[in-house]
């Protein structure tokens, strides 16, 4: 006899997920491994010759970088001989700062950070996110992508996304060679909904700089990094070439970040036996090292692995954490599906979303996850109503708020037609009025014409090679008749001569004032301190449409 | 090659017929039957350093170290056998040639097809991986880049690996295919990522970064 409750367990969507058991040999284990190298340090003349274990004449080329590049000397031997406990208590102690913190954090290794936060509960890896992210608010970012690379339909779903807050947005693409179209789409659509949101569209990498540095885009954050040597020549690449990447972007005034996350080791093959997060936290301090402002982490793509072993989702937070001790922006995933269970995926979404953090997903679907070509999101836009309501319940920023569907409507119809404007002045294939309509109405691409795929194509290597750049943009959405839009994207170019965007998690206001952890840090302390809710901000929050009100009874 | 065109001939004519058969199945996406591979279904044999080709008509299919060999099937249980046979079939559709090396200096599936493309005369190649991810690529690209991926192993089935070989042909022969459907399923990574893992770290360790690609002859029984 088979239980009837049985069979209905297993016929729950969180039973449809795959588990694996730990195998801490090859690294697949979250945390607190047996084999993940003791915290030591040794300096001698100024220089680092024994790190985790580890001489210098032993040292891989991570090892290398990390010791010459991304630890404080002047404290370090002070804080490596703290007890990674009394650390730790520190972190969730109100009455120690930021900044005492950091004094410690950027001073010690990646195996002393992984010993850290490996003596924190999930509550208190909350409370450390609550107190070390480095801007006062925080904010969003979302994909916006879909599965046909319909232009048209990228512009109408980035300019809703904007006017439900989003402060960033990314693209990418099914076919390689749509990216220059997927990326203009996104960058008219995002500046046509609200001004003064970012948008980067996530490639190859020397295309995805191409794109940064010809003004298609305004950041740029799918520049990885991994925690072991040979993941890293998997990639033709060492801490070094990207740290020369990096400074290819902050040299053009482009802000970026690297991205990286556990599990990304293993799901590659190779973990050299350490656990997720050691690897992970070896990533962050060679983000650290490189200069880099930010990281977006929290496994990210690989978060079925974390996801699959004991202690994953408190790992993933974990990680977040330690990039925040680094004084790195965080971009802390929530992007990418990892279940079937819709209560698997809020809990896991829970330590960002309610202590806030830089951009708490990176990104949210802004599209139905069908259109996601992330290969989906833990968040799509069919779940736009849940997260603002439970902003709500909350009483917490999430970086949205409720909006009216006119407003949406006529946000899309506009992008599409200045989109459809800056085409035909750029001598691209047409987007039709019949397109238009459908962007404006859309859900997804099912509700998108067809395009001619190969005629775009060819459009695009044609326009590549006329060297169309973003000041075309400029000039041909004036032409169009957008001049305020044309106005916009100039604003957005233009930050890239000043350049303040650069400084830790920048975001805009729509007058492109900067807010970032220099001019806007985050300076909780306890209770009624750090970023409150304005009563303006709480308005817009709690004010749903579909709440009844009780006068109209 | 010791491939004779009969054998070939047989070959296609068995993917047509199996062609036919599928096409009568209900055309959702039922959750692949698992299966056991029938030994002998395909022998792959290593004849030595593979060379650079200059036939202008070539394809070159780089197989990753595990493939065929330690590993059988795709994640979704499709033996390596058919897979092989079905992009095949698609380069032989469009007239052209094929050649398989095998790719030992990684398991990564871009840079795979990214060698392939190097030693392929045309300058195509594809890339494929023990757990079934594809990339088509071009010697020209950056190894990162490419011409078209498949990058949700899960979702490619026969028919999409028989239109990898075609468009792989296609583009040997200067054409500009219109790239095959990528399908999304949100639901793979929950279902299969951990699983990938495992399948990958098993052909990872078949790697050895210090031998060049190796010629490899095929036979379907």
């Amino acid at each position: 006899m088979k239980s009837k409750r049985f069979e209905a367990l297993a016929a729950r969507p969180v039973n449809q997920d795959g588990y694996v058991q730990e195998w801490p040999e090859v690294g697949l284990i979250a945390m607190n491994s047996p084999f993940d190298p003791k915290p030591s340090i040794k300096i001698e003349g100024g220089r680092i010759v024994e790190m985790d274990g580890k001489t210098r004449a032993d040292f891989d080329m991570l090892d290398t970088f990390i010791a010459d590049h991304a630890i404080r000397l002047g404290n370090a031997e002070k804080a490596m001989a703290m007890d990674s406990l009394d650390i730790a208590r520190k972190i969730v102690d109100i009455n120690v700062s930021r900044d005492e913190i950091l004094d410690i954090t950027l001073s010690v290794t990646p195996a002393k950070l992984t010993e850290i936060v490996g003596k924190l509960t999930i509550v208190e890896i909350m409370m450390g996110m609550t107190k070390m992210r480095a801007r006062l608010m925080p904010a969003n970012q979302c994909h916006v992508t879909n599965v046909k690379d319909n232009p048209v339909q990228i512009a109408a779903d980035a300019a809703e996304a904007a006017v439900r807050g989003f402060a960033e947005m990314e693209t990418t693409v099914g076919i390689a060679r749509y990216a220059p179209f997927n990326a203009m789409a996104l960058f008219v659509g995002a500046q046509a909904g609200r001004p003064g949101i970012m948008t980067q569209c996530a490639l190859e990498e020397a295309t995805e700089l191409q794109l940064g540095m010809r003004g298609f885009t305004t950041y740029a954050e799918t520049i990885s990094v991994y925690g072991t040597e040979p993941v890293f020549m998997d990639g033709d690449d060492t801490p070094y070439s990207k740290a020369f990447l990096a400074s290819c972007y902050a040299s053009r005034g482009l802000k970026m970040r690297f991205t990286s996350g556990t599990g990304s080791e293993v799901q590659m093959g190779y973990a050299e036996g350490k656990s997720m997060l050691y690897l992970e936290a070896r990533c962050l301090a060679v983000t650290k090292g490189a200069g880099v402002q930010g990281t977006q982490n929290g496994s990210v793509s690989c978060v079925g692995v974390p996801a699959g072993v004991p202690g994953g989702i408190r790992a993933i937070a974990a990680e977040n954490l330690i990039a925040m001790l680094l004084d790195l922006e965080s971009t802390t995933s929530n992007d990418q599906t990892f279940t079937h269970s819709d209560l698997r995926r809020v809990a896991r979404s829970v330590p960002q979303l309610f202590s806030g953090t830089d951009y708490i997903c990176s990104g949210y679907s802004a599209t139905p996850n069908y259109d996601n070509m992330f290969a989906g999101s833990n968040w799509d836009a069919d779940d736009y109503d849940d997260w603002n309501i439970i902003q709500r319940d909350m009483r917490i920023d999430g970086g949205l708020q409720p909006v009216k569907e006119d407003d949406v409507i006529k946000a899309r119809n506009k992008a599409a037609r200045a989109l459809q404007g800056m085409f035909r002045e750029l001598g691209l294939p047409p987007i039709t009025d019949e397109e238009v309509e459908a962007a404006t109405y859309a859900r997804g691409s099912e509700d998108m014409p067809n395009r001619n795929v190969n005629e775009d194509l060819k459009a695009i290597e044609d326009m590549m090679a006329r060297k169309v750049t973003g000041v075309d943009f400029v000039k041909a959405l004036d032409r169009a008749g957008f001049p305020d839009v044309a106005q916009n994207i100039y604003n957005m170019l233009r930050q890239k001569v000043a350049g303040d965007y650069l400084h830790t998690a920048s975001i805009f206001d729509k007058d492109f004032h900067v807010y970032s952890g220099v001019n806007a840090p985050n300076d909780y302390h306890g209770p009624m301190t750090g970023y409150q809710l304005s009563e303006e901000r709480w308005e817009q929050i709690k004010n749903i449409p579909n709440a009844i009100r009780p006068e109209d009874i | 090659m010791n491939f004779d065109e009969n054998m070939l001939r047989s070959v296609i004519e068995e993917v047509l017929k199996e062609m036919g058969a599928a096409s009568t199945a209900p055309a959702a996406k039922a959750a692949p039957a698992p299966s056991t591979l029938q030994a002998g279904e395909m022998t792959l044999a290593d004849t030595g350093e593979a060379a650079k080709g200059v036939a202008p008509d070539e394809v070159v299919i780089g197989l990753a170290p595990a493939f065929g060999v330690y590993q059988h099937e795709t994640i979704i249980h499709q033996p390596h056998s058919k897979v092989l046979r079905e992009i095949i079939a698609g380069i032989e559709e469009e007239g052209m040639k094929w050649r398989l090396i095998r790719v030992f200096r990684t398991s990564d599936v871009s840079f795979i097809a990214h060698d392939a493309a190097e030693y392929s005369g045309s300058g195509i190649g594809i890339g494929i991986q023990s757990k079934g991810t594809t990339v088509i690529h071009q010697k020209d690209l950056p190894p990162l880049s490419n011409l078209e991926l498949f990058s949700q192993a899960p979702l490619i089935e026969m028919d999409t690996f028989r239109q990898i070989g075609k468009n792989a042909a296609k583009y040997a022969k200067g054409e500009a295919p219109t790239p095959v459907t990528v399908r999304n399923d949100q639901m793979a990574r929950p279902t299969y990522q951990a699983i990938a893992a495992l399948l990958h770290i098993k052909e990872t360790e078949h790697c050895d970064r210090d031998k060049k690609p190796q010629a490899v002859t095929v036979s379907f029984k």
